[in-house]
């Protein structure tokens, strides 16, 4: 006896192209279950989220007004501004040929799983706890947020990039290849082309991140307004916090601004 | 002596299921030679074991002194520069111009550095715009070749490979995604060209008609073998139906 197969039939029904899946349904009781545990044990019950707004607007009103006056914001602002662009630069040039190596589609297996795992363990840590371990290594200031902040930039650019590379179209790089050029002048020709928009890209947004997070890895003490951005917490000088926060916002505005230029030559 | 030859070819993708069953050819100095055959016989595998964009299993592949079947690295990138290929889709970089499409032929013979910034001869400038005069694409010079028709495309194609000056010009189904007529066309375009600069051509056409008007000599492929090898005169229905097995399709 066999089992009749679908181009048996004369007579179909919606069950037989779209069965019930019973491992989808409990997938979602699963989650949801696991939603409610999770709330549970961190005892977020409505009165302690009541009791928590509460004292959210109490110290919101703190910010209330802004203060501008204080000398140290500009510096702290430009030295996460350098902070950001040099790591920047630097992360994407290392990141440039640790994607190409980690391209599966260029490199046999063994020499893109080395640069993949490079990349996952670039893409690891969270940059301020690369920013602590470097703060411990070359100690404060500067130099230990580039570190950081080069570091994440080489895992995420190396990730998207080599992402970027392994979708091109084969078919150019076989033709490119076929007139008998070299490795780089297949590089140049038949991966550069393909990807180059979207590397701009991510450049752009990289820079865009890294001008983010160098507003934070002052808090560990790796250079840029940060620093100055924490000890005024520590100070209760909340009105201080609130002018260094708007100048942090206008910031990244302006870099997102900057951004869409950046885009406009380069395409 | 002849161009190119091919000595007992065979490839397996899979080991002990040959798809090419010990080839032997002579391809002779000048004019086309069409391959025909039906899909998944091995004419794809064959034009690419040829310039090693496929590795043959086994066999001998004679060309200019070499066996290009054992050659690796810089000698197999040397030999190449001496293979022109068209392809079915064109194989263009879509983001790069015509003109360097066209003088990517040229790759081969440069080194990284001056190919990254476009310095190519001013003589092989001068070429690859002679070229595109001929096709009837200058104007289309500083064109994104993602702009162009699919005709447009493979005369960019043709103009490609024979700037690199092959001693031998493979094409895998250059006509097969283009209409009828526009494939008549580019036909004549690589036909005329090849002829000017006496390149023998190889190519894989799935119209038999076409490759009967424009080949002197037609080898026909059937699971992995060569089953014809003669003048386009001489096939005749039962020929064809050797090659591609049933007659209700030759029935008109």
């Amino acid at each position: 006896m066999s089992v009749a197969s679908l181009g048996d039939k004369s007579v179909v029904t919606r069950a037989d192209f779209f069965a019930p899946s019973l491992g989808k349904r409990l997938a979602y009781v699963a989650v949801f279950a696991y939603l409610v545990y999770a709330a549970a044990t961190l005892g977020l019950s409505l009165d302690r989220i009541e009791k928590g707004v509460g004292y959210g607007v109490r110290f919101l009103a703190g910010f209330f007004p802004p203060n501008f006056t204080e000398t140290d914001i500009i510096p702290g602002l430009l030295e996460s501004l350098q902070i950001a662009f040099l790591s920047s630069l630097i992360g994407t040039a290392l990141a440039i040929p640790i994607a190409v190596l980690a391209a599966r589609n260029l490199m046999p297996p063994w020499v893109s799983w080395l640069a993949r795992l490079l990349i996952i363990f670039c893409r690891s840590f969270h940059p301020v706890i690369v920013a602590i371990i470097a703060v411990k290594a070359v100690g404060f200031g500067a130099l230990a947020g580039i570190i950081a902040l080069t570091f994440a930039s080489i895992g995420f650019v190396g990730k998207l990039l080599s992402e970027a590379i392994e979708e091109i179209s084969k078919k150019q790089i076989e033709a490119v290849r076929a007139t008998g050029a070299s490795f780089m002048n297949v590089i140049a020709y038949g991966v550069v082309p393909q990807v180059m928009n979207r590397f701009i890209g991510f450049i752009a947004y990289e820079t865009d991140s890294n001008l983010r997070n160098s507003t934070m890895v002052g808090v560990v003490g790796a250079g840029g307004i940060g620093g100055t951005l924490f000890s005024a917490f520590q100070r209760f000088d909340y009105n201080f916090v609130a002018g260094i926060i708007l100048c942090i916002i206008g910031l990244v505005m302006i870099g997102e601004v900057l951004q869409i230029y950046v885009k406009r030559v380069f395409r | 002596m002849s161009t190119l030859s091919i000595r007992h070819l065979v490839k397996e993708y899979v080991p002990g299921k040959p798809v090419l069953k010990d080839i032997s050819l002579d391809i002779e100095g000048r004019g086309i030679t069409a391959i025909i055959g039906p899909s998944g016989t091995g004419k794809s595998t064959l034009i690419r074991c040829i310039n090693r964009l496929i590795n043959p299993t086994s066999g001998e592949i004679l060309f200019e002194g070499q066996d290009l079947a054992k050659l690796s690295g810089q000698p197999l990138r040397e030999a190449r520069r001496r293979i022109g290929m068209v392809f079915q889709e064109y194989n263009l970089v879509e983001r790069l111009t015509v003109m360097e499409n066209v003088l990517s032929g040229r790759l081969g013979y440069m080194n990284a550095w001056s190919a990254w910034r476009r310095k190519f001869d001013e003589a092989d400038i001068q070429k690859a715009f002679t070229l595109l005069k001929r096709v009837g694409l200058a104007d289309f010079a500083n064109r994104r070749a993602d702009e162009l028709s699919g005709g447009q495309r493979q005369r960019v194609g043709i103009a490609r490979a024979v700037m690199q000056s092959p001693g031998l010009l493979l094409a895998d189904e250059p006509t097969s995604s283009l209409d009828p007529k526009t494939s008549v066309e580019i036909m004549e375009v690589m036909r005329d060209l090849a002829a000017e600069n006496n390149i023998p051509v190889m190519i894989n056409i799935h119209q038999v008609d076409l490759g009967k008007r424009y080949a002197q000599r037609v080898i026909g492929m059937s699971g992995g073998l060569v089953v014809y090898d003669g003048a386009p005169d001489g096939l005749d229905g039962d020929i064809l139906k050797q090659i591609y097995g049933g007659q209700d399709w030759l029935a008109t």
